[in-house]
């Protein structure tokens, strides 16, 4: 292999210029790709971060109530005209165990049991509807990280205590320490100091959501010792629905994921991964084309040398490897640099781009790109690899 | 066989070849070619344009398949070779000489000469480097090895091709108007080369040429006319015998 090295490079370094012209393409082309890949994914993992960041993964709920129908005797035609029954708040039936059953299901990290309901929060004459979340915050903030959030004071719930949005806070004109009013309709209701305020940066959770102990939520929302929601976080996140799915077999309870709660963001992110690897794909097949156009030129030019060096002893597998070695020679020093160079447009995209979101730079993406550009080089030097092979000796030597 | 005992370099049986085969312009361009060559000969192969030399030399050479006869190169015999053994015999017992040196580009000059070499068992070793060097430096470009051809003048570039052909120590030398493309004094000079490796080396050359002077200065005479040898013969001595 010495050998055919030694011509490959030989070859390429007397036609430096078309050599260094290929070569600045091929960096061009798998700048791009790396560029858009790195891009894009970091993209999607800020919107999912984004998304997820204030939702539970899986969200388990008590099933529909549904009419139960008594069949009809035998040989009695049944007209059945059925309402859809009105779905009343009501805890999920043992939810001790569903939690501690959830808690041992391989790829769950945590689960929060909640209660929550709709409510006012009064202030003054001031009046705005809320949902009003009972949680334990130890476990809630494994589900949304409140306290990585809060704008002033701390998640803290218990003793009459109670956590609001900013956007409450801001209507109410409340701050922390000062009380508000909790009235949960029926007569309940409850007088709460706000101990935290948080900004989750989505308004309608800003405005709405008032975190309360779980004892005063149940009371409140008249469900003593019951939870409505068991909100779950998962190790995989696009793992959420098949969790789901399993959840709802084992308990019989509704599970939802967030991956159906959220149908259309995926459908975005999924038509976003399929474009960036179409771009990524073409590019790919222009920078092959255009390496084999450059060795078909170059099995051209040294026609002559060729077969001189059939002439000397070199075997058509010589040729072969000798033009091969020159396309993956191509990709590798093309890729290596166009890593460099979408690295550095990487760089600069976060330090001068709109800074809306940081794009991580992954080392396994930057070897597969050089590792698949050297290959690509390789396949496309085939071709023109092996028409320099199968040259006739005595044709090329008298080539001009 | 007689072929194991065979002394000859080369011996070619009712060697024909024709282009186009099958076709309706098929065409036979050497009509049976009888010849030996035996080691140590050196010998002309002269005639006019047109005549088949630059065929017959390629058959001889490997480069190119006979349609029909055989080719006997060292008592082997080639035809059913296929294209590495071909290859392969060619680099072990054939050294080329062509019209315009054709030395490979991007190379050094005494990288030129280690080529083949190269091409047959990979990295050279210092010994290679040294015996490719020597036959440099009798070629007279001791002083050259690290030039590149472009650098070298038409004279220079044809002995490292001299010296490139002779460093596999073939047993022929084949050398295709090796001096066409060269002054005069050049010229006599790369024909002293021959010379003097078919008598050091004893390698036999076959030299086609165009020039009466230089194939009077062989010791024999090979001519094709038309694609048959019509005369093969001895040349009187009009200079000094080759020294022993």
């Amino acid at each position: 292999m010495w050998t055919e090295w030694t011509i490959a490079i030989r070859l390429l370094r007397e036609g430096r210029v078309q050599s260094l012209l290929i070569i600045v393409g091929i960096a061009v082309g798998v700048a791009v790709i790396v560029f858009i890949t790195a891009l894009i994914s970091g993209l999607q993992a800020n919107t999912i971060r984004r998304t997820l960041g204030t939702q539970a993964h899986v969200r388990v709920e008590p099933p529909d109530e549904v009419n139960r129908i008594a069949p009809a005797a035998p040989g009695v035609v049944q007209l059945v005209l059925e309402d859809r029954r009105a779905q009343r708040l009501r805890s999920i039936r043992d939810w001790q165990q569903v939690r501690d059953t959830l808690e041992r299901l391989p790829g769950v990290v945590a689960v929060s049991p909640i209660v929550s309901g709709p409510a006012f929060a009064r202030r003054g004459s001031a009046r705005n509807s809320i949902a009003l979340i009972g949680a334990d915050p130890a476990r809630y903030v494994r589900v949304v990280p409140i306290h990585e959030n809060l704008i002033a004071g701390a998640f803290r719930v218990g003793a009459g205590d109670a956590t609001i949005g900013r956007g409450l806070a801001d209507e109410l004109g409340v701050r922390v320490g000062d009380k508000i009013r909790i009235d949960a309709g029926e007569g309940a209701t409850a007088v709460v100091n706000v101990a935290g305020i948080f900004e989750l940066g989505v308004r309608e959770l800003d405005e709405r959501y008032v975190f309360v102990d779980l004892k005063q939520a149940q009371s409140l929302l008249d469900l003593p010792g019951g939870v409505t929601v068991i909100d779950v976080t998962v190790e995989e996140i696009f793992g959420a629905a098949d969790i789901a799915a399993r959840i709802s077999r084992l308990t019989g309870l509704k599970a939802e994921s967030w991956m159906q709660t959220n149908s259309q963001l995926l459908n975005a992110l999924s038509a976003q991964s399929l474009s960036a690897a179409m771009i990524g794909f073409f590019v790919a097949v222009s920078v092959a084309f255009a390496i084999a156009s450059v060795l078909s030129i170059s099995v051209v030019q040294h026609t002559r040398e060729i077969g001189i060096l059939r002439a000397m002893g070199a075997t058509q597998p010589t040729m072969l490897r000798v033009f091969l070695l020159q396309g993956a020679v191509f990709g590798l020093l093309g890729s290596t640099a166009g890593v460099l160079l979408g690295l550095a447009l990487l760089l600069a995209f976060d330090t001068f781009g709109p800074r809306l979101f940081e794009v991580p730079v992954e080392p396994g993406l930057l070897f597969a790109a050089i590792a698949l550009a050297t290959l690509t080089g390789t396949v496309s030097a085939a071709v023109p690899a092996r028409r320099a092979a199968r040259l006739d000796p005595v044709a090329a030597i008298r080539y001009v | 066989m007689s072929d194991v005992q065979d002394e000859s370099v080369l011996r070619l049986v009712g060697l024909r070849k024709s282009y186009g085969v099958g076709t309706p312009v098929e065409t036979e361009v050497l009509h049976g070619i009888d010849l030996t060559l035996g080691r140590r000969d050196f010998a002309a192969l002269v005639g006019p344009s047109g005549s088949g030399k630059s065929t017959l030399l390629n058959l001889i050479g490997l480069l190119d398949r006979p349609t029909s006869g055989e080719l006997y190169l060292l008592g082997r015999p080639t035809r059913d070779l296929d294209d590495a053994a071909r290859t392969a015999l060619r680099a072990s017992a054939i050294g080329f000489v062509f019209q315009f040196h054709h030395l490979i580009e991007g190379f050094t000059a005494l990288e030129n000469v280690l080529m083949p070499l190269m091409l047959a068992r990979g990295r050279p070793d210092a010994a290679t480097v040294a015996w490719a060097r020597e036959l440099l430096e009798s070629v007279g470009l001791g002083g050259f090895a690290d030039r590149r051809p472009g650098e070298l003048s038409g004279g220079q570039q044809q002995r490292v091709a001299v010296a490139r052909a002779l460093v596999t120590r073939p047993a022929l030398l084949l050398a295709d108007e090796p001096t066409g493309n060269l002054d005069t004094r050049s010229a006599q000079g790369v024909f002293e080369l021959f010379r003097r490796f078919n008598a050091e080396l004893g390698c036999a050359v076959l030299l086609v040429t165009h020039d009466p002077r230089l194939a009077e200065a062989c010791d024999r005479t090979i001519s094709l006319v038309d694609g048959r040898i019509v005369s093969d013969s001895p040349n009187r001595r009009l200079v000094s015998p080759r020294s022993p």
